[in-house]
């Protein structure tokens, strides 16, 4: 490709390599981010829970834990800092059963531990809290730091901010493997060598892959399939915290609760399946979230469901995060096995790996370093004086395209214009949620389509939902 | 904050008759507010002909249909904005719109006509099982880029659902080219008109499987197969009747929803049945002052019926804003829809202020061969009148005239049902 040598070279796109890339911004290092997609936050980042775990889940003393914990109090923070959508909102988990409240107890006593807030409530509270819970929850956990975050705008965040601080995004472009030269690694890509002295693998579910180019010691990665359902904004306010299941005698359990956008989430389910891109949901899995979620919440409007879909978690096999350096392969760093606590341990594992590779490089840190981004313009929160006068500014924000998500051209020409736009109609949705609402773009495709190819100068029949390959028309009449 | 006397939401072929005959009703203080770049609604992108039997006794194409009214509205002086879109709609009939030349502005009316029209049901609301690649597009969506933009959209087609659009588009891309292989409809009918069948699949030899539905959708980029699969009597798919088409497209006609955000923020009932509002004889909502026609309030499945509806509920918000036949006498009386009748519009009628006649517009619930259709007032039988075959697709009216409530001077409820012959 060229002959620059970058410092470091983070590979994988998602929430993990973009916290990394924009800690280690922070230093007057040349990092580049190597995305196989052809944008930012494509894979397991784009299809999760969205949730801000509290941290009384994962096992006192195991990476998932204290990176959990760590990362749940930065995020309030980060979200002011880089303008993301972020709510605590609180989470309960359900006890169903008398002879289940020990294990509750246990999760208390695990939170505690965790140095979390939480505390027990009676069937009755919880009811008082949240209407909406049967009446056959006997007890619950409520753990007030539990949040919810828009995924994509995290992990956009981060990336716009570490590119604003000078980290190359490089898209289009997938690892194929890694040769060790004198001055660190080259990675061979389908677009050619890339040279660096150092590498972060945030690669997801393809971190094995990545590791095991340079490593004798093997890992192993199962991608953990979750199919969810996403219920229109009416359904929204059906409950207000995220509400999880005691695993028990239903399962592992389903969750139901509120996005940042005012939806309503269920699911997911788990699933191992051996192709990691397998995202395709199943009748058996959408018929389990629904099934399983009627059992903590009653009244669910499942006619309000406007999709489904699918996401994979990156889950290996020691059950826990795999980060650091690589014994066998110096200024090799993984960070990997991020499955969930993952979006929450984000900022925390952005700063440990930041941390741990310049301290090798004994990098300084830049005294330049824009710590704050500004968030998309989002005109449907303004009050009328705010959006009359961002009209006035610029007409196009008086113009709709999206009438579910009232989303105007002003701010999709936004999105394709800031720091690491949107090229496919999926990063123009992830970005200001055109199409993300009830309709799901039936009105506003073409009309996103036109604006895209004016804006980008890319054909008409180039335009793509995604990466390459998923071109939307087939040719001009 | 400027005042209209009626503010009608929507240029399309509701809008359009409502806001033509408000003004041939005598009301001029009226603005038709279009959140697209032209008057016409969907009609713009419906090319093929079949418009107008009933209301011009030709058959037009939906621009040349929509020309007509849009010429009217021209000749007669009834202002319009276009790139207007209504944001929200105050219990108070406070209109917020905003447009690119205007920015953002707040109205208010003395009536309101709501014509907003509807939407196409998407994948995500079928829960569809499979991959989300490109290729997937609601038939309305796909008719939009064929015949507005001018892009084919595939090669290779499947299409799920028998509705009217989805029908069309068949054939549309059937004439371009493409390669349509079969059209699977989840119910054991086709939801679309017969005249549709006929002369969008059995003339082009394009197979239609009634009872089947997409069980998985390959491909990650963009698709590149779909299976289908026989479905039994609750609508579940048969495990051992999958069949595998290989196809770069699939389009869905599964059903329209009226689009009734608005509608909802003034706080009127609502219909579960037919997700628009409960109207009266008047087509008046809950709000007085408010009325509904066309799409929005239920979905229709020829503009003909939708532009004589909106005709009527333009006639009543004129009068209601002059003041005209108030007297403060009423008698409500509700209509049940019941043994196969799904629903009725309106679902009440004051038959002490309605019109000579009211047309009560209906859907059955499943195909019947040589059923009637009876009305019946507090359980006395008034019309039967049999028809050889009834189906969802094809909406049935029937006509009450004000004489026939003469003899029942203390009626509470109409009943319209099918009934065995």
């Amino acid at each position: 490709m060229t002959d620059i040598r970058y410092d470091v070279a983070v590979i994988g796109g998602g929430v993990i390599g973009s916290a990394i890339a924009r800690e280690l911004s922070r230093y007057e290092l040349s990092v580049c981010v190597i995305e196989k997609e052809e944008d930012v936050c494509s894979g397991t980042s784009k299809a999760n829970s969205a949730i801000v775990h509290a941290g009384y889940d994962a096992k006192p003393g195991s990476k998932k834990a204290e990176r959990n914990v760590k990362g749940n109090a930065m995020m309030g923070d980060l979200a002011r800092d880089l303008e993301f959508e972020f709510k605590r909102n609180g989470s309960l988990v359900l006890c169903f059963a008398d002879e289940d409240m020990p294990k509750l107890g246990e999760l208390y006593q695990r939170g505690l531990k965790n140095g979390v807030e939480v505390s027990i409530l009676s069937g009755d509270e919880v009811r008082k809290m949240e209407p909406n819970i049967t009446k056959e929850v006997v007890a619950a956990l409520w753990a007030p730091t539990g949040g919810i975050v828009c995924p994509f705008g995290l992990t956009i965040a981060l990336a716009e901010n570490a590119a604003d601080n000078g980290v190359e995004f490089i898209f289009n472009t997938a690892v194929t493997d890694i040769k060790k030269d004198a001055e660190g690694y080259v990675l061979v890509t389908n677009n050619g060598e890339i040279k660096t002295k150092a590498v972060v693998n945030a690669a997801g579910v393809y971190a094995d892959t990545i590791h095991n180019m340079v490593s004798e010691k093997k890992l192993h990665i199962t991608p953990r399939k979750g199919d969810y359902c996403l219920l229109d904004k009416e359904a929204g306010g059906h409950v207000s915290a995220t509400v999880f299941q005691l695993p028990g005698k239903y399962g592992k359990g389903i969750l139901v609760t509120p996005t940042v956008h005012g939806n309503l989430l269920l699911g997911p389910t788990a699933v191992d399946v051996e192709d990691k891109e397998y995202t395709a949901t199943t009748a058996a899995e959408i018929a389990d979230v629904v099934k399983k979620s009627a059992v903590s919440v009653k009244d669910i409007p499942y006619r309000l469901t406007i999709t489904s879909f699918s996401g994979l978690r990156a889950h290996e096999d020691g059950d826990d995060f795999v980060i650091g350096e690589v014994a066998d392969a110096p200024m090799f760093f993984d960070a990997a096995g991020i499955e969930s606590p993952g979006l929450s341990s984000a900022p925390a594992i952005g700063v440990e790996v930041a941390e741990l590779v310049a301290g090798k490089f004994d990098a300084k840190k830049k005294e330049n370093f824009i710590a704050k981004r500004k968030g998309f313009v989002k005109l449907a929160e303004k009050s009328f004086e705010e959006r009359a006068a961002k009209i006035k500014e610029n007409p196009l924000y008086g113009v709709i395209v999206c009438r579910c998500m009232d989303v105007s051209e002003g701010e999709i020409v936004d999105a394709i214009h800031r720091t690491l736009g949107a090229r496919s109609l999926d990063g123009i949705k992830r970005r200001v949620h055109q199409g993300m609402g009830r309709c799901q773009a039936g009105f506003c495709t073409s009309k996103t389509m036109e604006i895209l190819s004016r804006e980008t100068g890319i054909p008409m029949e180039k335009i793509c939902k995604n990466s390459t390959g998923s071109e939307m028309l087939s040719r001009k009449m | 904050m400027k005042q209209y006397d009626i503010v009608v939401i929507g240029g399309g072929p509701a809008g359009l008759a409502a806001a033509i005959s408000a003004k041939k009703a005598g009301v001029s203080d009226l603005l038709i507010l279009e959140r697209d770049a032209t008057l016409g609604g969907i009609l713009n992108q419906c090319i093929h002909n079949g418009f107008g039997l009933h209301t011009f006794k030709e058959e037009l194409t939906g621009p040349e249909y929509a020309a007509r009214f849009i010429e009217q509205v021209k000749e007669m002086e009834v202002p319009y904005k276009l790139g207007a879109m209504v944001l929200s709609i105050s219990p108070e009939k406070v209109i917020t719109y905003m447009s690119k030349t205007e920015g953002l502005v707040q109205i208010s009316a003395k009536a309101i006509v709501l014509a907003m029209g509807c939407r196409e049901r998407p994948r995500g609301a079928l829960n569809i099982p499979g991959f989300r690649p490109a290729g997937i597009y609601s038939a309305g969506t796909a008719q939009r880029l064929m015949n507005i933009e001018g892009y084919s959209v595939g090669k290779e087609v499947v299409i799920l659902g028998s509705g009217d659009i989805g029908l069309i588009m068949a054939r549309r891309m059937t004439l371009e080219g493409a390669n349509v292989k079969v059209v699977a409809e989840l119910m054991p009918y086709s939801g679309g008109l017969k005249r549709n069948i006929v002369q969008c699949l059995n003339d082009f030899n394009i197979p239609l499987k009634l009872s089947h539905t997409v069980v998985g959708i390959d491909g990650k980029d963009r698709i590149t197969g779909v299976t289908i699969a026989e479905v039994d009597a609750n609508r579940q798919p048969i495990p051992g009747t999958e069949i595998h088409y290989d196809c770069d497209t699939l389009l869905l006609s599964c059903g329209l929803i009226p689009e009734n955000e608005l509608t909802r923020e003034i706080g009127v009932e609502m219909n579960r049945v037919t997700s628009g509002p409960n109207v009266d004889d008047k087509l008046q909502t809950g709000a007085p002052g408010v009325f509904a026609c066309g799409n929005v309030l239920h979905v229709h499945d020829l503009v003909d019926h939708v532009s004589s509806e909106a005709a009527l509920a333009g006639e009543n918000a004129a009068a209601y804003v002059l003041a005209e036949n108030q007297t403060e006498k009423t008698h409500k009386v509700t209509l049940k829809a019941e043994n196969g009748v799904r629903y009725t519009v309106p679902q009440t009628i004051d038959v002490e202020n309605m019109r000579d006649s009211v047309t009560v517009r209906f859907r059955v619930a499943d195909i019947y061969h040589n059923r009637a259709i009876s009305v019946y007032y507090d359980g006395q039988k008034i019309t039967s009148r049999k028809k050889r075959v009834l189906a969802p697709g094809e909406m049935e009216q029937v006509v009450l005239k004000k004489s026939s409530f003469a003899e029942y001077p203390d009626l509470k409820e109409i009943v319209i049902c099918t009934e065995e012959v």
